[in-house]
C-alpha cells in the first residue's frame, strides 16, 4: 500500500491519488466477480442440460444449487457495478464530458445487454419449481449471449480508452466528427475483447472446479463431487491453451499499438533490437534492471520472431508522457505474473487431458486436485494482473495520447474523496464478508442435507438467501413489487402482533 | 431534433427509475418506521415478501440515466457530476448500503444482527432517494450549471432540500400503495387498512411539500415555475393531481388499480418537470443543444434503444405473464438440499 502510494504520488493534481485507488479498488473488486457475471450461467446451463439430456438427478441438483449462487453472485455485481456507473462522473467528470458522447455508446450496449440478463435470470431462478423441464432450460438458454453482449460493451469503452479513434478535433480541441462503427471496433477491440471472454471462461471455470478439487481433497468422492468438479473443469482445461495464444496475440497487439506499455511491461529502457527479455526485475531510474532474470535478445524474439526486430523503449517519449519507472516495474510484475501462471496452466490441462483420455478416469494423486484447487485462486490472481496490466500500462494518460489522468480528475477536494473512498472500503469489505458468509452458510446446509442430517432449527426457514431458496411457504415471485402473482399466506393474524401502530 | 427525442427518453429513464426505484424505496421506507420488533412485525413481514427479488431490474434504469447523460450530453454529465459531487457520492454509498442490507438480513439468523443489517437497509432507502432529489433540486433550481464546482450552496438550499424531501414522501407514498395492494393480495385486511392509510398520509406529505416546492421555485427559479404553471406543464400537473386523488380513492377496496393510478401520478410529475424547463437541461445556462454530443453517437443511441427495446420487451412481458400466471417460484431448501422428500419437488 505504501509503494502504490508512493507510485501514485506522480505530481498530479492531489485528487488524482485518491481517486485512482478508488477507481483502482472498486473495480478490482467488481472484476473479481465479473468471471461469474459472465460464465457461470453457461456453465450451470451445460450442467442443466446434461441433468435433462441423461435424467441425472445429481446433476440437476448441482444446476440448482449453481443457480443458487448465481441469484447472491448477480446481486453483489449489480452493486459493485452501480457504483462504478457513478464513479465516472464523481472521480473523472470532464472525461466523460469531453469524450463521453465519442465513446460512451458501447456502455449503452451494455445496460440493455444486463437489463435483459436480469430478466432471464429471474426467470431461470424462479421457474426451476413450475415451469415445463426444458422450456425453462431454453428459456434461459440465451443468458450466455447476453453476458457477451454485456462483455462486449464494456470491452469496447476500455479498449477505445487505450486506442482512441473514430472522431477528429475541431480548433478547440474538441471531438467532432464522431463515426460510431470506428469508435467501437477500435484496434485493440478484437485482441482484448477475445482474451478477456476466454480468461472469464477459464477463470470461472477453474473456480467452481477448485470448491469441488478441495471437497475431493477432504475425502468427498463421490459422483456429485466427480461431475462437479469434471465440468467446469474440462471447459477451462479446453481453454487454456487457447488462452495462451491470444495472450500472446495481445501481447504482440501493444505492441503495436501502445508501444509505451508494451516497453513496460517488457522493461525495455532504450528503443533497440536484440533486446533482451527479464523475468521479473525491477526498473530503476537510469534505466538499469534490479534482479529479475536476464534472457538475451528473447523480447525481440518473442515480439517480431527475429532477434533483430526493433522494441521501441521508455524513453522514445518524454518522461510525463509514459509511465513512470515505480509504474513500469508494477506493470512488468503484473505482466511477468499472468504470463507465468498462463504458462504454468497449460501442464495442468494437459495432465487432465492425457490421463483422461488414457484412463476415462480423474487423476488420482492428491497432487493433481492441489493442483487445481490452487488454479482456482491463481486464475483470479491473474484476471487482476491482467487489468493491472491494462489500466496503470496506459498511465499517464486516461484516453491514451489525447487526455491525461489528471486532467480528467474530479476539482472535488482531495479531502473529500480520502474520506468517500475510506467508507467505500469499509462498505465493500463487509459486503465481501458477508457474501463469502452467505455462500459458506448455503454450503454448510447442502453439505448437512447430503449427509442426510436433519437442519439445525436455528437455521430454519429463516435462513433463505436473499434471491436464492427461499422458505417453503414464503414464495415470492419476481416482477413489480406487488404485481408478483403467487401467494403465500400470512402468519395467522391471530397469533402475530396483528396491530400496526396507527390502528 | 436527435438531442430533443434522447432528452424525451432521458426524461423517460427518469421516471421509470422514479417509479420502479421508488416503490423499492418506500418498501424500505415503511420497514424503517413499522416500529419495533414485535409492533412491527407483521408490517416488516408483508414488506419483506413483497420486495421484489430482481431490484436490479430497478437500478439498471438509474444506470440507463446516467449512460443517456453522459453518451448524449456530456457536458450536462460534467456539471451535474462536479457540482452535486456530495450529494450524488452519498447516494452512491447509500446505493451499496441498500444492497448490502437487503442481501444480508435475509440469511442471518441472530435477531440482533438481523435488525443491524434491516436497520442499515431501512435508513439507506430513505437516505439515497433524498440525495438523488437534492440532486434534481439542484438542477431544477439551475444550480448545477457547468463551471460550478461542488460546495455547500450548491445542495445544501431550499430547493434542494425540498426536492430530496419530495422524493422521499413520493417513495413513501408509491411504496404503501404497492403495499396496500400487496396485502390485498396476500389476504391480510388489517395490513391492507395499515398502508392504506400510510398512502393517504403519505399523499398528504407530498401535496404539502409540493407547494412549499413551487413557493420555493417561484423565488429561485421563476423558469421551472413559469413552466409548471402555464400551458403543458400546468396539464401535466393537474393530470398527476387527478391520479393522485383517484389512488387516494381506488386504494379502499381497488388497491390493484391504484398502483396504476400512483405511478402515473409520479410519472407526470417527472414529465411537467421536463416540460417546464424546456428548452434547458440546466434552467437558463444549458439548453439541450448547447449539451448535445456528437449527432452520429445520439442517432446511434436511439438506434440502439429501439434494438433493445425489441429484444427487452417480449422476455420482460414474458417474466410479467409467467409471475401473474403463478408459474414463477423460489427454488425451496427441499430443492436445493436434494432431499427430494418434499411433496411439492418436481420429479424432473
Ligand atoms: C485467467 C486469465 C488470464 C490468463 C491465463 C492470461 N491473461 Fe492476459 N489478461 C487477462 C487475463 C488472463 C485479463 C484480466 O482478462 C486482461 C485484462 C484486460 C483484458 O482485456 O484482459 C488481460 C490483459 C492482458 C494484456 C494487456 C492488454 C492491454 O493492455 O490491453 C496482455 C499483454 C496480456 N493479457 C498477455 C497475456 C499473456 C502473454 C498470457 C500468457 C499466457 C496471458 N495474458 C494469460
Ligand atoms: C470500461 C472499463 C474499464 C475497466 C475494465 C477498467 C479496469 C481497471 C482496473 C482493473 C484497474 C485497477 C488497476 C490497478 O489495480 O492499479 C483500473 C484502474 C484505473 N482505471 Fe480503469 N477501467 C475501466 C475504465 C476506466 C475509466 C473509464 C477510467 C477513467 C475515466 C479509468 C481510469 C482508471 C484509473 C485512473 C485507474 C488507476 C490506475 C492506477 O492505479 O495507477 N478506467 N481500471
Ligand atoms: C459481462 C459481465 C459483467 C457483469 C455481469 C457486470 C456487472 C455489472 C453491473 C450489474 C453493472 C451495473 C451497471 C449496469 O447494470 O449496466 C456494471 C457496471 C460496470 N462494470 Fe461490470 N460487469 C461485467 C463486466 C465488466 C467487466 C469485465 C468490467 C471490467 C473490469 C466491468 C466494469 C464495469 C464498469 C466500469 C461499470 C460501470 C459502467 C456501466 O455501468 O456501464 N464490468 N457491471
Amino acid at each position: 500500500m505504501n509503494t502504490l502510494t508512493a507510485l501514485l504520488a506522480s505530481g498530479g493534481p492531489a485528487q488524482e491519488a485518491p481517486a485512482r485507488q478508488m477507481m483502482a479498488f472498486t473495480l478490482g473488486y467488481h472484476i473479481l466477480l465479473v468471471p461469474f457475471g459472465v460464465a457461470l450461467p453457461f456453465i450451470t446451463l451445460v450442467m442443466h442440460h446434461r441433468a435433462l439430456r441423461k435424467n441425472d438427478p445429481v446433476a440437476l441438483l448441482l444446476a440448482r444449487r449453481w443457480s443458487a449462487v448465481m441469484a447472491v453472485q448477480f446481486a453483489v455485481g449489480i452493486v459493485t457495478g452501480t457504483v462504478l456507473t457513478f464513479e465516472f462522473g464523481l472521480l473523472w467528470p470532464k472525461m466523460m464530458g469531453t469524450w463521453g458522447d465519442v465513446f460512451g455508446l458501447g456502455f449503452g450496449v451494455e445496460a440493455w445487454a444486463f437489463f435483459l440478463e436480469a430478466v432471464l435470470i429471474a426467470i431461470y431462478l424462479y421457474g426451476w419449481r413450475r415451469l415445463k423441464p426444458w422450456t425453462h432450460f431454453w428459456l434461459a438458454a440465451p443468458l450466455p449471449f447476453t453476458a457477451l453482449m454485456g462483455a462486449f460493451g464494456i470491452i469496447g469503452a476500455n479498449s477505445w480508452m487505450n486506442t482512441p479513434q473514430g472522431f477528429t478535433l475541431d480548433s478547440s480541441g474538441k471531438p467532432v466528427n464522431v463515426t460510431v462503427q470506428q469508435a467501437i471496433f477500435t484496434p485493440m477491440f478484437g485482441p482484448e475483447y477475445w482474451h478477456f471472454v476466454a480468461a472469464m471462461f477459464l477463470t470461472a471455470g477453474y473456480v467452481v472446479a477448485g470448491v469441488y478439487a478441495v471437497g475431493w481433497l477432504r475425502g468427498r468422492r463421490d459422483r456429485y463431487h466427480k461431475l462437479g468438479f469434471c465440468v467446469p473443469f474440462t471447459l477451462a482445461a479446453i481453454l487454456t491453451p487457447v488462452q495462451f495464444f491470444l495472450g500472446d496475440n495481445i501481447a504482440r497487439q501493444i505492441y503495436h499499438k501502445q508501444p509505451e506499455k508494451f516497453a513496460a511491461a517488457e522493461i525495455v529502457w532504450n528503443t533497440g533490437t536484440h533486446v533482451p527479455e527479464y523475468l521479473f526485475g525491477r526498473l530503476q531510474s537510469d534505466g538499469s534492471v534490479k534482479g529479475g532474470l536476464k534472457i538475451p535478445d528473447l523480447d525481440s524474439f518473442l515480439a517480431g520472431f527475429s532477434a533483430k526486430t526493433q522494441v521501441t523503449g521508455l524513453t522514445s517519449v518524454p518522461a510525463d508522457d509514459r509511465p513512470t519507472t515505480a509504474e513500469a516495474t508494477l506493470v512488468h510484475f503484473t505482466f511477468d505474473i499472468m504470463a507465468l501462471i498462463g504458462s504454468v496452466l497449460i501442464p495442468l490441462a494437459l495432465w487432465y487431458a492425457v490421463y483422461w483420455w488414457r484412463r476415462r478416469d480423474l487423476p488420482r494423486t492428491r497432487w493433481f486436485f492441489r493442483c487445481a484447487a490452487l488454479a482456482g485462486v491463481a486464475s483470479w490472481i491473474t484476471v487482476e494482473c491482467g487489468w493491472i496490466t491494462t489500466e496503470v500500462g496506459r498511465q499517464p494518460w486516461i484516453v491514451y495520447q489525447y487526455m491525461r489522468v489528471s486532467d480528467a480528475v474530479t476539482p472535488t477536494k482531495a479531502s473529500s474523496l480520502w474520506t468517500t473512498f475510506a467508507i467505500i472500503v469499509v462498505v465493500y469489505l463487509l459486503l465481501g464478508g458477508a457474501f463469502v458468509g452467505v455462500l459458506r452458510m448455503m454450503s454448510r446446509r447442502w453439505r448437512r442435507a447430503d449427509l442426510g442430517l436433519a437442519r439445525r432449527t436455528d437455521e430454519g426457514p429463516e435462513t433463505d438467501t436473499p434471491y436464492g431458496p427461499r422458505p417453503e411457504p414464503a414464495a415470492v415471485a419476481p416482477g413489480s413489487s406487488g404485481a408478483s402473482g403467487s401467494s403465500a399466506l400470512p402468519p395467522d393474524p391471530g397469533t402475530g402482533p396483528t396491530r400496526g401502530g396507527t390502528q | 431534433m436527435t438531442a430533443g427525442v434522447v432528452a424525451w427518453i432521458l426524461l423517460v429513464a427518469v421516471a421509470a427509475y422514479a417509479c420502479g426505484g421508488g416503490v423499492d424505496y418506500g418498501a424500505g421506507f415503511w420497514d424503517l418506521v413499522a416500529g419495533g420488533t414485535q409492533r412491527g412485525e407483521r408490517p416488516r413481514w408483508l414488506i419483506d415478501h413483497a420486495m421484489e427479488p430482481v431490484w436490479e431490474v430497478n437500478n439498471v434504469w438509474l444506470i440507463f440515466v446516467f449512460i443517456l447523460m453522459w453518451t448524449g450530453f456530456p457536458v450536462f454529465f460534467e456539471a451535474v457530476f462536479s457540482a452535486m459531487w456530495l450529494p450524488l457520492a452519498l447516494a452512491a454509498v447509500g446505493l451499496v448500503l441498500r444492497g448490502a442490507g437487503f442481501a444480508l438480513r435475509k440469511p442471518t439468523t441472530r435477531l440482533a444482527r438481523r435488525r443491524l443489517y434491516g436497520a442499515v437497509f431501512a435508513v439507506s432507502s430513505l437516505v439515497t432517494p433524498f440525495f438523488l432529489g437534492a440532486a434534481i433540486g439542484g438542477v431544477a433550481s439551475g444550480r448545477a450549471a457547468p463551471g460550478v464546482t461542488a460546495s455547500a450552496e450548491v445542495w445544501a438550499n431550499s430547493s434542494s432540500v425540498i426536492a430530496g424531501l419530495l422524493a422521499v414522501a413520493a417513495t413513501a407514498f408509491l411504496g404503501a400503495v404497492f403495499l396496500t395492494a400487496d396485502a390485498r393480495r396476500f389476504d391480510a385486511p388489517d395490513l391492507e387498512k395499515y398502508f392504506r392509510l400510510r398512502s393517504w398520509c403519505a399523499l398528504v406529505v407530498v401535496g404539502v411539500l409540493a407547494l412549499i416546492g413551487l413557493g420555493t421555485t417561484h423565488r429561485h427559479s421563476s423558469y421551472v415555475y413559469h413552466g409548471l404553471t402555464h400551458g403543458l406543464g400546468l396539464l401535466l400537473v393537474l393530470l398527476s393531481l387527478v391520479a393522485a386523488l383517484a389512488t387516494a380513492g381506488l386504494v379502499v377496496g381497488k388497491a390493484g388499480w391504484a398502483r396504476f393510478t400512483s405511478v402515473a401520478a409520479v410519472a407526470l410529475v417527472i414529465f411537467a418537470w421536463g416540460t417546464a424547463q424546456r428548452p434547458y437541461l440546466v434552467p437558463t445556462s444549458l439548453t439541450v443543444q448547447q449539451a448535445a454530443g456528437a449527432t452520429r453517437p445520439l442517432q446511434w443511441l436511439i438506434l440502439v434503444f429501439l434494438i433493445a427495446i425489441v429484444l427487452v420487451g417480449p422476455p420482460l412481458f414474458l417474466l410479467y405473464r409467467l409471475d401473474t400466471r403463478g408459474l414463477l417460484e423460489a427454488q425451496t431448501e427441499a430443492d436445493v438440499e436434494g432431499g427430494s422428500t418434499h411433496p411439492d419437488t418436481p420429479s424432473t
